[in-house]
């Protein structure tokens, strides 16, 4: 199976560990990862901040970018969701694109998807000895179904400790441009989130977007009683029990 | 022709929202109460085994009415004349209010009753029947309390729901007549009080005023669906019934009334059925009011309705379950949407229906959640909707030069691009490697001191994913 990697804008610039993680995992499980070079962004925070024209470009990119592999695995949820969600729509009117598109866009797949789904896996052989909550994010909850398919793959983790979140599947209050334009909503938002975290006393907040994870982050870091650290589950799912 | 009334907000949302997140009570009033209805809504909704085919259902029975609106109110209008009714057309809110008014005034009637009606708090009726000289009494409690409380509703189902019991009862003792200092905040107690007061205006009325949740074309039927049981007074005991519905109510035959007599209660009030369905269907000799009017208005709905992605919000049956699972409501509270249709909703009806104003900020009010669209018993796509509106605003402003737009721009110009894309990840990267000792930035500069008002920002790693991969 040709898997391809697409690493997202966010995690290649302020989250490669995420992306090696991801292909740490896949390598260990005996695939070969490719990463084609020409891919950039997916056009999210353009076409959803009401830039389509400007979105376009991107979109054309990553379909020319990815077409021929079987499968393409990006270790974000919203991403994957403004693949398979959105593109078909922004594609209409134009049949080269939308044929691209419909070759493209049912095969790229969230992490968890590809584990769970594409190969079958739920078990990596991590061990990762610590306390973690997880905050499902919500257009993996919601736009791509991801239901319970992080959470099977954290289970299986040695050492690893689940702690329930309280109104989990509450939004972070990120956003993309809402966490700036509407600032103050989204920062009362993220005030109940931080304060659901620090219930749990979890070492780690996880979640399967590093954006969303930024966002709670830059928030518990200001609090003074918060301990936990956000960390992308696929960097759990890499590690093999030293002490990240 | 765009809609006018008290659908246009006067501020921009984020300032209005600024002044109610000040509000602490508010805030913890909403979360109680939306949660509550929101986990009802839940259990009900979760006993239904068909309940996505109910809802795809709903959808295409009200795709398949708009597609064909003209016609359908042609029928209706015929079947409700025939049945004893007037019909009358309203293009916008200023023409709606000038029909009641006339209605009313030819009655004589000093003082009418109310039925709880989106229609006519939409179209700003009572404020057009107050400066007539005509009184007018919300029967529905929580619309009363607003209305004692010279408020404005703050939500589609619950217009009090930013009150709590203790602030009901101060409202009681201070505006409503005949009620004492020694009136409890026991809920019985209050409805008691409300009772009293309420059943002399019932007696009293010559003319009832509602609205319609459905109109049925084949037989020119209304139907309101209540819980109290006040609507149905309102709706039998006066001589003379006006009725203001919005275009998009109709349904084709009764057949179709089967689907959202399932979908709304539950959706709404977290029951599996409401108390009182009221149905009327022009003048019945001996039976009911004796004079029926029906005021059928546009008042922007006919713009929407030309959006092949925007009219989506006009399937909507004002349950008010995309309001109660909306963390942005849940924090703001409806005042802040400037409407009286707020919430997720209010973002995309109320822009559609006026077209310009301060109501072009209500699209970004959302984080594009998501729980919106899962909770919609008729699916309206409220994120696809909230997107494809502000796509419409950067267009129409296209020609006006903006600092967001240049950004955008540039943005996409070295995204589009793996060189130019590759490069700028480096300069990022080396540019802010002198501040990497200091850990996270704490403070950044206008406007991503938005970011940093409330939250810390990561700095990059030494090494971006492509130049890892590129050495490995």
């Amino acid at each position: 199976m040709r898997i391809a990697l697409f690493i997202t804008c966010v995690n290649d610039l302020m989250y490669p560990d995420t992306g090696r993680a991801v292909v740490s995992v896949l390598e260990r499980l005996g695939h070969t990862v490719d990463f084609p070079e020409a891919q950039t962004c997916c056009g999210q925070m353009h076409a959803n901040s009401g830039y389509r024209a400007e979105a376009m470009p991107m979109v054309r990119g990553f379909v020319d970018t990815f077409r021929g592999y079987d499968a393409v695995v990006a270790p974000s949820g919203s991403c994957v969701a403004m693949v398979r969600d959105s593109y078909p729509r922004l594609a209409l009117g134009d049949p080269d694109l939308e044929s691209g598109v419909a070759e493209v866009a049912p095969r790229t797949y969230e992490f968890a998807e590809l584990l769970v789904d594409v190969l079958g896996v739920t078990d990596v052989g991590a061990v990762f000895p610590h306390t973690v909550t997880y905050h499902p994010t919500c257009h993996g909850l919601r736009m791509l179904r991801l239901g319970d398919k992080p959470l099977t793959l954290l289970r299986a983790v040695g050492g690893l400790e689940l702690r329930p979140l309280a109104s989990a599947e509450e939004c972070c209050g990120f956003g993309g441009t809402f966490a700036l334009k509407n600032a103050g909503v989204s920062a009362a938002m993220l005030a109940d989130k931080c304060g659901a975290v620090d219930a749990t006393g979890a070492e780690y907040v996880v979640a399967a977007d590093n954006s969303c994870l930024t966002h709670i982050g830059g928030g518990l870091s200001r609090r003074a009683a918060s301990t936990a650290k956000p960390i992308h589950y696929a960097e759990i799912l890499a590690s093999t029990g030293s002490a990240s | 022709m765009n809609g006018t009334g008290n659908i246009v907000a006067l501020r921009p949302f984020p300032d209005a929202a600024r002044l109610e997140l000040n509000d602490q009570q508010l805030r913890t009033n909403l979360r109680r109460a939306t949660h509550t209805i929101r986990d009802k809504r839940l259990r009900v909704v979760g006993e239904v085994d068909d309940w996505e085919a109910l809802r795809r259902a709903g959808a295409a029975i009200k795709d398949d009415v708009l597609a064909r609106l003209p016609e359908l109110l042609e029928r209706f209008e015929e079947s409700a004349t025939r049945a004893g009714a007037v019909v009358h057309w309203a293009r916008d809110a200023a023409e709606a209010c000038e029909i009641v008014t006339r209605l009313v005034t030819g009655t004589a009637a000093r003082e009418v009753v109310k039925v709880k009606s989106m229609a006519t708090q939409e179209i700003g009726l009572n404020e057009a029947l107050e400066a007539a000289g005509i009184e007018a009494t919300e029967t529905d409690l929580a619309e009363l309390i607003v209305q004692l409380a010279d408020d404005t509703p703050s939500h589609i189902l619950v217009p009090a729901i930013h009150y709590n019991r203790s602030q009901i009862r101060d409202i009681f003792r201070s505006r409503m007549p005949g009620v004492t200092d020694g009136l409890t905040d026991d809920p019985p107690a209050l409805a008691e009080a409300a009772r009293r007061h309420l059943r002399a205006k019932f007696l009293s009325a010559t003319v009832g005023i509602s609205g319609a949740n459905f109109a049925i074309a084949e037989t020119g039927t209304l139907v309101v669906v209540e819980s109290e049981g006040n609507g149905r007074m309102c709706l039998t005991l006066p001589e003379t019934l006006i009725s203001v519905v919005g275009i998009e109510k109709i349904l084709p035959t009764f057949s179709e009334l089967e689907v959202f007599l399932q979908l709304l209660p539950r959706s709404s009030t977290g029951e599996r059925m409401n108390p009182y369905t009221s149905m009327w269907t022009g003048v019945t000799p001996g039976d009911g009011p004796r004079t029926t009017h029906i005021v059928l208005v546009d008042n922007g709905r006919t713009a929407t309705l030309a959006d092949e992605i925007g009219r989506q919000a006009l399937r909507c049956i004002r349950c008010s379950a995309c309001l109660n699972v909306c963390p942005v409501y849940e924090r703001v509270g409806g005042h802040a949407y400037g409407s009286v249709y707020p919430g997720p909703i209010g973002a995309i009806l109320s822009p559609q229906l006026t077209s310009s104003g301060a109501n072009s900020t209500l699209p970004y009010a959302s984080s594009l959640c998501g729980a919106c669209f899962d909770a919609c018993p008729v699916r309206i796509n409220i994120p696809e909707v909230l997107v494809h509106l502000r796509q419409k605003g950067v267009d129409a402003k296209r020609g006006k030069p903006s600092a967001e737009r240049a950004a955008f721009v540039s943005l996409s110009w070295i995204m589009r691009d793996r060189r130019r894309y590759a490069a700028a990840l480096r300069a990022a990267r080396r540019g802010s490697a002198p501040l990497r000792g200091r850990g996270r930035l704490r403070r950044l500069p206008w406007p991503a001191s938005a970011w940093t008002d409330s939250r810390d920002v990561p700095l990059p790693p030494k090494q971006t994913f492509r130049e890892w991969w590129a050495k490995r």
